[in-house]
């Protein structure tokens, strides 16, 4: 173990308490905020089942987007579908063979799948990227920070990209320190430039998570515009400090 | 007819280059300070105004859980950008839903976030899309967020459901709070809890103005249908927007209601204490404001002792009535469980329509070859009937069982994606004209659209801020004010009256 693996080890430690710990008091926060009125954007589903049916139609398949602007739904879903099936891939370095859920990582569809979704991921976020710069509409309402999001993830994408196809890495080492991190038992990593710097790049992306507009993974699920059932007149729906309006006179 | 251009009818809707700043001179008159103290808000901007302002923010964040999901979750994709009448009209930036919001937003961001905490120390909140709460912004603020109609067509579109309307009544609510409420809305609010309507019409004037409405009718028709008023007993409370009362073409409408209930053989009222069906204290963000509107609904169907509560053609106050009037005033358990409460004048007409139980005649309205708007605080914020999309097809049903001709305008300007008026959400007024005439672009476009492809000659509207802006706007395009109607002007000249 050599002093770049352990500052590797201490920065994920502390990335992963930032991330977990931040996205958990948002969803805390939104959980806890009380929704005072009824407003789903109607046409609404009028009972929970439909909701959930609203809700998975726009988290899968982006449909509201889908129905605003055919060009960004294309790259976004795009891009994040592409994430999906990396992410999907990603799970070979955390789980073992003797894994009951192995099997379902570890094939050829999901290893491939993952493997040129990347090529996906980075036309997509190109997309996304070329749109900020030349559509005036989307230029005006960017700030340093929404493309540079966009080039951290690019930057994430183009690194595993280039493991993946061009100079690739010792991913058994890998893979053992990976387990070292979740075993508390730390291992040394693979020196590679491209390795780190891939690596350093997702450490940045998730210390931001909690604090950036990354927010908008958790944060659609809990719009009251899309997951309230349209029933206002069949059920009173009040809030804790509505109520003691009404206790009030 | 303006200093102001007004923008050219094209055929096929373009979205426009961005002209900053073209706008920023149209705001409201600011409200007096009675006004302002009536509603419970300093008469004028306080001191220490910035950090109230800010404070505000963290009060109905903690209060509004649409404020603090929406604050948080926009990706500033641009999918909302072309999505607003005001943006289309006028070609201004900040009328882009997601710059809109971001006027508010930024602040939030500086103060409330650590990303602009952070760069904010570091001089350059900007870096993440944040802003120091100045006199700048709060102008700002002031312009833009009345140049909202809170109409929710942004929200149809946005990938999480971001209602820019629920930001610009937040921020209303904020400038309220710091002293710098709008004249218009907050007028007229206050006329609400001294008199009971919008207008300031007193019990004798309603009376007066109802028994007038019945010799109308009895003239024309032979028949006499009453316009009761604070009639104890009756079995349903009417309550309609009091523009219903006087205006064109709203006041046909109310004959037409008046003939619905004749022909049902119900009982019903008007109550000169809730003579009002709309409720600006949804403008203006206020919770506690709307629901003092909305009680007196509660105590008027208590008072007389009604059975039903029935709302005429309005659409934020059926936005209020449908989806809060129930959160706001209920439990309704005095009235009788077998009618939601409330009901829509078109839910009750269509009701009677499916059972048979009104004749038409339909040659009555051969004058006219309709099309019909769709009022979006109807559209995209309640519901009529018990499937969803009712309110789409419930007054479709009911012009077609009164007219022979109808046609809609194209599927991306109704239903769900409607374009607004351009004078709802708390901008009816004057002082806004130049804003009026160009956030109704969008609507002129499709109307000529039908008028030059199916020949058009009118169009319904189910609303008492689309009948008024309309009115006093298309002859701006070229079109006549009387091309407004009433959906229940329509029912009432085809109707027959078969009782005496
Ligand atoms: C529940 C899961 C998620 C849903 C439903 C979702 C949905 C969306 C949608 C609809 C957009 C707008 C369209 C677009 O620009 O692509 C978007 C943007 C974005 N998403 Fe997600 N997302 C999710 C999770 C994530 C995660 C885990 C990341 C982490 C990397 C992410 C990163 C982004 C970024 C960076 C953008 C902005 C793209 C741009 O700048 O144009 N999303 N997301
Ligand atoms: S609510 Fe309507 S008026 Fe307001 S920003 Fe959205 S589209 Fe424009
Ligand atoms: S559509 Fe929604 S997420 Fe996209 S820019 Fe507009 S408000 Fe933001």
């Amino acid at each position: 173990m050599n002093a770049l693996s352990w500052s590797y080890v201490f920065m994920f430690y502390l990335a992963m308490l930032i991330l977990v710990v931040g996205v958990t008091r948002k969803i805390i926060q939104y959980a806890r905020t009380p929704a005072p009125l009824k407003i789903p954007t109607t046409p609404a589903p009028v009972t929970k089942a439909g909701v959930v049916w609203r809700m998975a139609t726009e988290v899968v398949l982006f449909n509201s987007l889908f129905k605003s602007n055919r060009w960004i739904w294309i790259f976004g879903w795009m891009f994040h579908f592409a994430l999906l099936l990396a992410f999907l891939r990603h799970l070979r370095y955390v789980f073992t063979p003797d894994c009951l859920i192995w099997p379902l990582i570890n094939n050829w569809l999901v290893l491939n799948a993952g493997k040129y979704g990347a090529y996906a991921m980075l036309f997509g976020l190109a997309g996304l990227l070329a749109r900020r710069f030349l559509v005036d509409r989307v230029r005006y309402i960017s700030s340093p920070s929404d493309y540079l999001m966009l080039i951290l993830i690019m930057g994430i994408a183009g690194s595993g990209t280039w493991m993946s196809f061009i100079n690739h890495v010792d991913i058994i080492q890998l893979k053992e320190f990976v387990l070292g991190l979740l075993t508390f038992s730390p291992q040394a990593l693979p020196t590679d430039g491209v390795l780190l710097t891939h690596l350093t790049l997702v450490l940045i992306l998730m210390v931001i998570f909690p604090i950036s507009k990354l927010l908008h993974a958790p944060g659609v699920f809990f719009s009251p515009t899309r997951n309230q059932v349209d029933n206002p007149r069949e059920q009173r729906h009040i809030a804790p400090w509505a109520r003691e309006l009404e206790t009030g006179n | 007819m303006a200093d102001y251009e007004i923008p050219k009818l094209k055929e096929y809707p373009v979205i426009p280059v961005l002209q900053p700043g073209v706008s920023a001179h149209l705001k409201p008159y600011v409200a007096k300070a009675d006004f302002q103290t009536a509603l419970n808000f300093p008469g004028e901007l306080v001191e220490n105004w910035e950090q109230k302002a800010i404070d505000k923010i963290g009060e109905l964040k903690g209060k509004y859980r649409s404020l603090q999901v929406f604050l948080d979750s926009c990706v500033k994709c641009g999918a909302c950008t072309d999505k607003c009448h005001y943006y289309l009209g006028t070609s201004d930036p900040k009328n882009m839903p997601v710059a809109r919001q971001d006027l508010l937003r930024q602040v939030y961001r500086r103060y409330y976030t650590f990303a602009g905490k952070l760069f904010g120390k570091l001089g350059i909140p900007g870096f993440v899309g944040a802003k120091e709460m100045t006199r700048e912004v709060l102008d700002d603020w002031y312009s833009y967020y009345h140049q909202c109609s809170q109409c929710r067509r942004c929200s149809v579109y946005c990938p999480y459901g971001i209602d820019t309307a629920e930001i610009s009544m937040a921020a209303r609510e904020i400038m309220d709070s710091i002293g710098v409420g709008q004249k218009y809305c907050n007028e007229i609010i206050a006329k609400v809890f001294k008199i009971g309507n919008n207008l300031g019409l007193p019990q004798p004037a309603l009376e007066d103005t109802l028994l007038g409405l019945e010799e109308d009718v009895k003239d024309a028709t032979g028949v006499d249908v009453k316009f009761p008023l604070d009639v104890k007993g009756a079995e349903i409370l009417l309550v309609t927007p009091s523009a219903d009362f006087f205006a064109e073409p709203h006041v046909d409408g109310l004959m037409g209601y008046a003939k619905v209930f004749h022909e049902a053989g119900v009982s019903w009222t008007v109550s000169s204490y809730a003579s009002e069906a709309a409720n600006f204290g949804m403008f203006i963000g206020s919770y506690e404001n709307m629901r003092k509107v909305a009680l007196r609904i509660r105590e008027a169907a208590l008072e007389l002792g009604v059975k039903r509560i029935v709302f005429g053609e309005c659409g934020h106050a059926w936005r209020v009535a449908y989806s809060f009037l129930n959160t706001l005033a209920g439990p309704f358990d005095f009235l009788d469980p077998n009618y939601p409460v409330p009901q829509h004048i078109c839910e009750f007409t269509h009701d009677l329509i499916q059972k048979g139980k009104l004749k038409f005649d339909k040659s009555a309205n051969d004058r006219r070859v309709m099309t019909y708007h769709d009022s979006c605080n109807v559209a995209r914020a309640s519901r009529m009937g018990d499937k969803p999309g009712g309110q789409f097809t419930i007054p479709r049903e009911i012009i077609k069982a009164v007219c022979n001709n109808f046609y809609d305008m194209p599927p991306d300007t109704i239903g769900e994606a409607t374009y607004c008026c351009g004078g709802g959400g708390g901008l009816l007024t004057d002082d806004l004209m130049e804003l009026r005439v160009k956030g109704a672009l969008p609507r002129m476009e499709a109307l000529k659209h039908v008028v030059e492809n199916n020949g058009v000659t009118h169009m319904a509207a189910i609303c008492a801020i689309c009948k008024s802006q309309f009115t006093k706007v298309i002859p701006y395009y070229g079109f006549k004010m009387d091309q407004i109607v009433s959906v229940h002007q329509l029912v009432s000249d085809a109707i027959v009256l078969t009782k005496q």
